[in-house]
């Protein structure tokens, strides 16, 4: 049993991990370690072989293992920075102790100055949303799928079923397609997918997949193999419409029906959002017990990794800065709160001395909309308006609020969506 | 195989047989168990409310009465014996009024005729105390201490094991097909491997039993199937309840109970439906419908959105609803340990002790063997190590310094021991119902692979090969040449 002193630990190599432990070293962390549960660094960019990435950071469009590869030719290159793949956290305690475990160094106990976490998130599973039915082999969530065959090489059907159109779901519309398989139809149950519009008419209008909006699927009929499901719509209330019912053959149905920040690590640890589902943070990604932050998928789940990436920058910076004695303590917090037609915001509180200049702020809508108005104010005071012609919940806002605007004053600050003359719900 | 020769053939590999099996293991006999499907514990043994019944339940003078009591006190025995998971935490029969109140009252009185030990009625208060979280209009509540909650799968497993262990021997995917009668005897069984000669059949075939009967000529009883549907929670919600929570029961069935697993999850269910069909073990949306409303009479604030599977099973129900334990009259050597339903789990060790007085009885000499050894080795279970013995384990097997499935911290050392046990895992959901890799929060989802992949490994089989749970439940299929990354015999 070794233990090991380091100023940053990062739990989680995946995008938002690397970016942190890159930036830690760039804000003058003099020993960082990067700890990583799967075989190598990456996270789930490694199985996304699809291109797509990076627009925003590398202005070009990479695939998922490339856009990763630059973050981790960097990281290995950098002596200060301390990697363990194969490793599993087992528990992280208060005082910034972390147990892991390996095969080649057993059990390892370190301590850190400052702990990032940085875990991802994982997918929601058939049982979170009850289908009923039988229990066969052939039912996969999307992700696992996606491991299987784009890393692994083998496939988990030939003719298939995905429930659910978030970008996952429809990358692998897109993919078993590709790989020869005949997808029979992606199910949705909202009105609208949740997914970016640029893979709805890539993956599925492009290979002419049908979208069943409104819809759900009510049975999973085989035994020890799946041999199809019942398709049904849903009412307003996404309740069955009796009457509705369809079959559908198929030898493997594809969940992708929600992601979960990942947060077994942090809950008991940190506060969590109740409707992000992970911590609360400030601006400078700290969460709510001093020396803890959190980036990427474990605060909200991001649609773009460029915007996991720069969070994983800003964790880190800021971890750095609090392992050195520099970051200084909040004299001042306000919230950040979600108003009318806002689902989720993040960071949920600003702190203040601020050292970043401006705070960028990343929203939800509650449904999709056009012509909308976006308002963020404290009280009677305004800080930023915008009207935005289409707000879609699968689609993040983001803004920056330069730090100079906000008033240092204990009121919250509220953001809201609101309809313009001629504007409103989609649907 | 063809010219295998025995002297008892048990044909189904459940809670019954399994434990009819390992009482068998004590005796100089040759015992072959037969099991239909690719593992035991596949039919009612494997979705079921997995409680050790305390018995004030059944009718005082019935099989029922008289076995509860005394599986339930051999379970207290066998436990750390078998090395099973089983916590004791006791049951509690919630009456809502005064109708219901005088139930409870019944039940003491058959409890204590049943020879149920420590039986005791709550005030309503007394009962808030300990239950917080129940309904608010509670009136009262029987308080039974001996009753527990036991792993369903793990206990099969720990039986069959024990009888492997003592000589027994279990043959997998092995499904009876007709048994061979000669001048009103058995003289033995049909089976895709041939013939197996045997003196004398049990019949433990759960839900199948009368099947099995009727290829024995015998139609004396019929096995009705009842469904019953199960929610299971996370384990961030278990602290909801401290015991086992039933409604008053009612005349067919013990009602929609609230409880922990051994395991710390929390579950709620059964309800209780007639189905056609054996096969039919798919959950209902009005199945689990009236299964959150009957919990929530007893418990109103049920977490719904920390569900994390549903299952259904069948209740192997008999015509005049006790146990059927006797030779059948149309074909001598034929054993019945059939129509076990409710509280047949806690029943088992003491229906295995019948069964061999009836075999004692038919003729069968019983001579114990001196080597017989009752005990199994404990499993390595890493999750409930201290941190000092998890060091110790990977630095002697660094295969336990890898987490295979990160919801319930299972490992790849205890994935592979599990594999090469005595009666060792051959599917995923296999590894699953011995190790718990697969049944956390993701259900799977991170794990399932890497499982998939170890298992072709160990077993050299193509991962194409892997089953999820059934014969026919293949999960991967080739994709391009190659071999799959992680299933190659790199070791640490």
């Amino acid at each position: 049993m070794s233990s090991l002193k380091f100023d940053v630990a990062v739990i989680g190599g995946g995008p938002a991990g690397l970016a942190a432990a890159l930036s830690a070293r760039t804000a003058g962390a003099k020993d960082v370690l990067v700890i990583e549960r799967d075989r190598e660094l990456g996270g789930i960019l490694q199985q996304c072989i699809h291109n797509g990435f990076g627009l925003h950071r590398f202005h070009e469009e990479l695939t998922g293992p490339t856009y990763s590869g630059r973050f981790i030719r960097q990281v290995k290159a950098d002596a200060g920075i301390t990697v363990w793949e194969d490793t599993l956290v087992l528990e992280v305690r208060n005082d910034k102790t972390i147990w892991a475990i390996n095969p080649q160094q057993g059990l390892i106990g370190i301590t850190a100055k400052a702990v990032v976490f940085a875990m991802g998130c994982r997918e929601r599973t058939r049982g979170a949303i009850r289908i009923p039915g039988l229990r066969p082999a052939g039912i996969f969530t999307a992700g696992a799928a996606q491991r299987m065959v784009n890393m692994e090489g083998y496939i988990t059907g030939k003719k298939i079923v995905v429930l659910g159109s978030g970008d996952i779901g429809l990358i692998m519309a897109r993919r078993m397609t590709l790989e020869g398989a005949k997808v029979q139809a992606v199910v949705e149950l909202l009105p609208y997918s949740n997914g970016l519009t640029r893979n709805v008419v890539q993956c599925l209008e492009d290979f002419g997949i049908p979208l069943h909006l409104s819809h759900t699927v009510s049975f999973i009929h085989g035994k020890d193999k799946i041999t199809g499901v019942t398709v049904a719509a849903v009412d307003q209330d996404r309740n069955i419409i009796p009457g509705t019912e369809f079959e559908l053959d198929c030898d493997c149905l594809l969940l992708s029906v929600g992601l979960i920040p990942e947060n077994e690590l942090s809950r008991g640890i940190v506060d969590l959002d109740g409707l992000t589902s992970g911590p609360t943070v400030n601006q400078y990604r700290q969460t709510s017990y001093d020396g803890f932050f959190a980036a990427g998928n474990v605060v909200h789940v991001h649609d773009l990794v460029d915007f996991v990436s720069e969070e994983g920058d800003i964790a880190g910076k800021f971890a750095a800065l609090y392992a050195q004695g520099k970051l200084p303590t909040a004299t001042n917090v306000v919230a950040v709160k979600a108003g009318q037609g806002i689902r989720t915001v993040v960071p949920q509180r600003i702190s203040w001395p601020d050292s970043s200049g401006k705070v960028r702020l990343f929203m939800r809508a509650q449904e999709p909309a056009v012509r909308v108005k976006l308002k963020i104010a404290a009280g009677e005071d305004v800080l930023v308006e915008r009207q935005l012609p289409i707000a879609r919940p699968g689609e993040m806002i983001v803004v920056d609020v330069p730090f100079d605007k906000i008033p240092d004053c204990t009121q919250e600050i509220s953001v809201t969506l609101q309809a313009v003359q001629g504007g409103g719900l989609r649907e | 195989m063809s010219a295998e020769s025995t002297d008892v053939v048990i044909i189904g590999g459940g809670i019954v047989g399994s434990a009819i099996a390992r009482e068998l293991s004590r005796y100089q006999l040759a015992v072959i168990l037969l099991e239909a499907e690719t593992d035991v514990a596949m039919g009612t043994s494997k979705a079921n409310s997995a409680i050790l019944h305390a018995g004030f339940d059944a009718k005082p003078g019935t099989w029922k009465g008289k076995l509860n009591v005394r599986g339930n006190h051999l379970y207290h025995q066998l436990w750390q014996d078998l090395s099973l998971d089983v916590d004791w935490m006791g049951s509690l029969v919630v009456a809502k009024d005064d109708a219901e109140q005088a139930t409870i009252e019944e039940l003491l009185a058959r409890g204590n005729q049943n020879g149920v030990p420590n039986l005791e009625i709550l005030s309503a208060d007394q009962l808030l105390e300990r239950e917080p979280n129940l309904a608010t209009d509670v009136t009262g509540a029987l308080w039974a201490p001996s009753a527990g909650v036991v792993c369903p799968f793990g206990a099969v497993f720990g039986f069959i094991e024990n009888a492997i262990r003592n000589g027994v021997t279990l043959l997998r995917e092995c499904p009876v097909q007709g048994i061979v009668i000669d001048n009103g005897r058995v003289v033995g069984v049909v089976t895709p491997h041939g013939v197996i000669r045997a003196r004398f059949i049990i019949n433990a075939a759960g839900i199948q039993a009368d099947a099995v009967a009727r290829m024995a000529g015998d139609n004396s009883f019929t096995i009705h199937p009842r469904k019953g549907e199960y929610i299971l929670f996370d384990k961030t919600v278990r602290q909801l309840v401290n015991t086992v929570i039933f409604p008053t029961p009612s005349k067919v069935s013990k009602g929609i109970l609230v409880s922990p697993t051994v395991h710390g999850n929390l579950f709620i269910g059964p309800d209780a439906e007639d189905v056609a069909d054996k096969d039919d073990v798919s959950t209902t949306a009005a199945g689990m419908e009236r299964v959150i409303n009957g919990a929530r009479r007893i418990v109103p604030q049920l977490p719904l959105a920390a569900a994390i599977t549903e299952f259904s099973g069948l209740r192997a129900a008999s015509g005049d609803g006790d146990f059927i334990l006797r030779e059948s009259e149309t074909a001598k050597g034929l054993i019945h340990a059939a129509g076990i339903q409710s509280p047949g789990f806690t029943a088992a060790p003491a229906i295995a002790e019948v069964i061999a007085d009836i075999l004692r009885e038919a003729g069968l000499a019983l001579i114990e063997k001196a080597e017989f050894n009752p005990v199994n080795p404990p499993r390595r279970v890493f999750r409930e190590m201290s941190w000092q013995e998890r060091a110790e384990i990977v630095a002697r097997d660094p295969l336990f310094g890898r987490v295979i499935c990160r919801c319930e911290t299972v490992t790849e050392g205890e994935i592979v021991a599990t594999i090469h046990s005595p009666c060792g895992a051959v599917t995923v959901d296999g590894v699953k119902r011995r190790t718990r890799a697969g049944t956390g929060r993701c259900q799977g989802g991170f794990c399932g692979p890497r499982v998939t992949a170890i298992i072709s490994r160990e077993l050299g089989i193509p991962v194409t090969a892997v089953r999820k749970d059934g014969i026919h439940s293949f999960l991967f299929s080739d994709k391009l040449p190659g071999v799959c990354e992680v299933s190659t015999d790199e070791q640490p």
